[in-house]
């Protein structure tokens, strides 16, 4: 017998106990389900919900393996062991010791967002007694690319089971949820243990250890990891070019960093019709509209450099999208299915409020650089209410084609 | 004989599990989010509710049949009102410093739906003694609550318990206990919205143990 046929009549051993559920996510994240229904209309495709999952984590794969180079050259860059890599192609990027650091630092974070969050949702299904749902495959894999690289493991952990219990169980699991269970988790890291996730010591592994041995009294230099949106705020030129930041070889959240893998994720989930494009799309131009609107006023001279806003509103309009983690929020935070908007013209003011939200959070408030994650969790709230009022136009607009005709 | 008939029992005894204020009700929350950030601040805040609606409850049962149902809710408020303020005087000279970290909120329990709630629906229409019981028992109900979360806000978000370092030591260089382990207090904790969810599991928990407190 082979190995389907003999999991196939395992299914049917454990049929009706407890274990059922837990026995069958396994079964079918393997194998295609043996049962076809019977009864009723139904048409065949290939694209579930654990597909429509496995795209987005291909979608991810870039982006972390990407992350786990950076993080190794961003801590041997500080420590002054190499020097700057001129291009993505360069050699003292993709280096071997750079992933080994990368692998050591980013493999656990992976591995607790997994093992934790799963454990949770295991233990839902079997005590409610329904099947294993899929949405976190896709939560897991994006927690760790946008933590910190020097996030402790308990606080993930922590963070994984109240966000996946709070933000998603209590409302009846995946597709029920009102809040992105990803941004949820941050939001908890972020509000919990602030000074892990803020900063100019947690965006390079090594810094926070650094400050405790000088702390202790020893002689080495402190490594500076401060990202391009903490020293815009602070009204300081950044360290770094055009180019570094498309490419993401900048100090941020693991996965955040390299607008130009995210963009090919991007365009990888269009293509494949599980992003929406119309999502994208309006939030970076709400995100554009918003930089200029700060440009204008810049230019206008309404604001001058004695201002502590001068920095990130004098920022070119454009470099909003290569810093920090907007694109990474804007590609696959705010186009997640269940927690946004569900009509077209829905996701155009969902989206564009999100890129809006976001600079205006960004440059109004720099206790809270990263705006994205609450600008996405804001509108993930109103979403149902922009659905409401799209629906309501358009049986209002139908109504009145009908009086015409009967008229 | 016992002390209390069953009936009377049934009054202190509901409001802490089946008729919960706060948790079935849902009343008194605002309170219930603002203070509780402190164990000290919870048990304070309980105590003087405790007082308030005990002794308002006794106030009113026993002016029920003189006040005018016209203006009862005027009458009402000038009962908790004078009770509030001579709370508010006992803190400020007793307690100053618990006063402050209370401030306004004291001051609000003239506001607290509970209060108001079982003035209209049990003092007007019953007895001194069960408006007693009855006033006892849902400000206990609701302390209780207040208790609750205040332990769990202050052990996870300062690591102390009545202003007691439970938990170790956690200025840096001198670490103890748990924070020798790496451990860091839980600042989301500290904040009103953390009070809502805790509110929440507690409610969730209790509903899970009784469904027959599951609406539809």
């Amino acid at each position: 017998m082979s190995l389907k046929s003999n999991l196939h009549s395992l299914k049917e051993k454990y049929r009706g106990t407890k274990m059922a559920p837990a026995f069958n996510a396994l079964h079918t994240f393997l194998y295609a389900p043996n049962e076809t229904t019977q009864s009723g209309s139904h048409i065949r495709v290939v694209d579930d919900l654990k597909r429509t999952m496995n795209t987005v984590i291909l979608a991810l794969v870039p982006c972390l393996i990407f992350g786990m180079f950076n993080a190794g050259y961003q801590h041997h860059l500080a420590l002054g062991d190499i020097g700057r890599a001129d291009g993505f192609f360069s050699a003292i990027f993709w280096s071997w010791d750079n992933l080994v650091i990368g692998l050591w630092k980013v493999l656990p974070l992976v591995i607790v967002s997994y093992g934790v969050g799963l454990a949770i949702e295991f233990l839902f299904a079997v005590i409610k007694g329904h099947e294993v749902e899929e949405g976190y495959l896709v939560t897991g894999m994006l927690v760790p690319l946008i933590v910190p690289i020097d996030t402790p493991l308990w606080m993930l952990a922590v963070a994984v089971a109240f966000g996946v219990v709070i933000g998603k169980e209590v409302f009846g699991g995946t597709g029920m949820n009102i809040l992105n269970p990803a941004l949820t988790i941050r939001a908890f890291l972020f509000f919990a243990y602030p000074t892990w996730m803020s900063g100019d010591k947690v965006w390079v592994h090594g810094a926070v250890a650094r400050d405790k041995a000088i702390a202790a009294g020893q002689n080495v230099d402190a490594i500076s990891g401060e990202t391009v949106l903490g020293s815009l705020a602070q009204n300081h030129e950044p360290a770094y070019s055009v180019a570094d930041m498309f490419f993401g070889m900048i100090p941020g959240s693991v996965g955040e960093t390299s607008t130009m893998l995210i963009l090919l994720g991007a365009l990888f989930l269009i293509f494949t019709k599980i992003g929406s494009w119309r999502i994208i799309v309006s939030t970076v131009l709400g995100a554009l509209t918003m930089g200029l609107i700060f440009n204008l006023v810049v230019s206008q001279g309404w604001i001058t450099e004695s201002s502590k806003f001068f920095g990130l509103m004098s920022t070119t309009w454009w470099h909003h999208l290569l810093i920090g983690g907007f694109a990474f929020g804007a590609v696959y935070m705010a186009t997640d299915p269940v927690t946004g908007s569900q009509t077209n013209i829905g996701k155009w003011y969902y989206g564009f409020f999100i890129g809006f939200i976001s600079i205006l959070i960004r440059v109004f408030n720099p206790a809270y650089p990263e705006g994205v994650m609450l600008a996405i969790l804001l509108m993930n709230v109103f979403a149902p209410t922009i659905d409401h009022y799209v629906v309501q136009g358009n049986v209002k607009k139908r109504m009145k084609r009908l009086k015409v005709k009967t008229a | 004989m016992a002390l209390l008939s069953k009936k009377d029992t049934k009054l202190i005894t509901d409001p802490f599990a089946d008729n919960n204020p706060i948790t079935i009700q849902v009343l008194g929350i605002c309170s219930a989010l603002a203070i509780t950030a402190e164990l000290k601040a919870s048990i304070v805040m309980a105590v003087s509710v405790l007082f308030v609606l005990g002794v308002g409850n006794v106030v009113i049962s026993l002016m029920r049949n003189i006040i005018p149902s016209k203006i009862r809710i005027i009458v009402q408020l000038v009962v908790v009102a004078a009770l509030v303020i001579i709370v508010d005087q006992v803190l400020k000279a007793f307690a100053y410093e618990l006063s402050k970290t209370l401030s306004v909120f004291v001051g609000l329990i003239i506001t607290n739906c509970i209060i108001m709630g079982r003035f209209e629906a049990f003092a007007l229409g019953n007895g001194p003694w069960r408006a007693f019981l009855d006033g006892i028992g849902n400000a206990a109900g609701y302390g209780i609550i207040l208790i609750i979360v205040g332990f769990f806000r202050e052990l996870l978000g300062s690591g102390t318990l009545l202003g007691f370092p439970v938990l170790g030591n956690p200025i840096p260089g001198e670490l103890t206990g748990l924070y020798a382990l790496g451990y860091e207090n839980n600042g989301f904790m500290l904040l009103s919205p953390m009070a809502l969810i805790v509110i929440g599991i507690i409610i969730w928990i209790q509903r899970s143990r009784n469904k027959d407190l599951i609406e539809d």
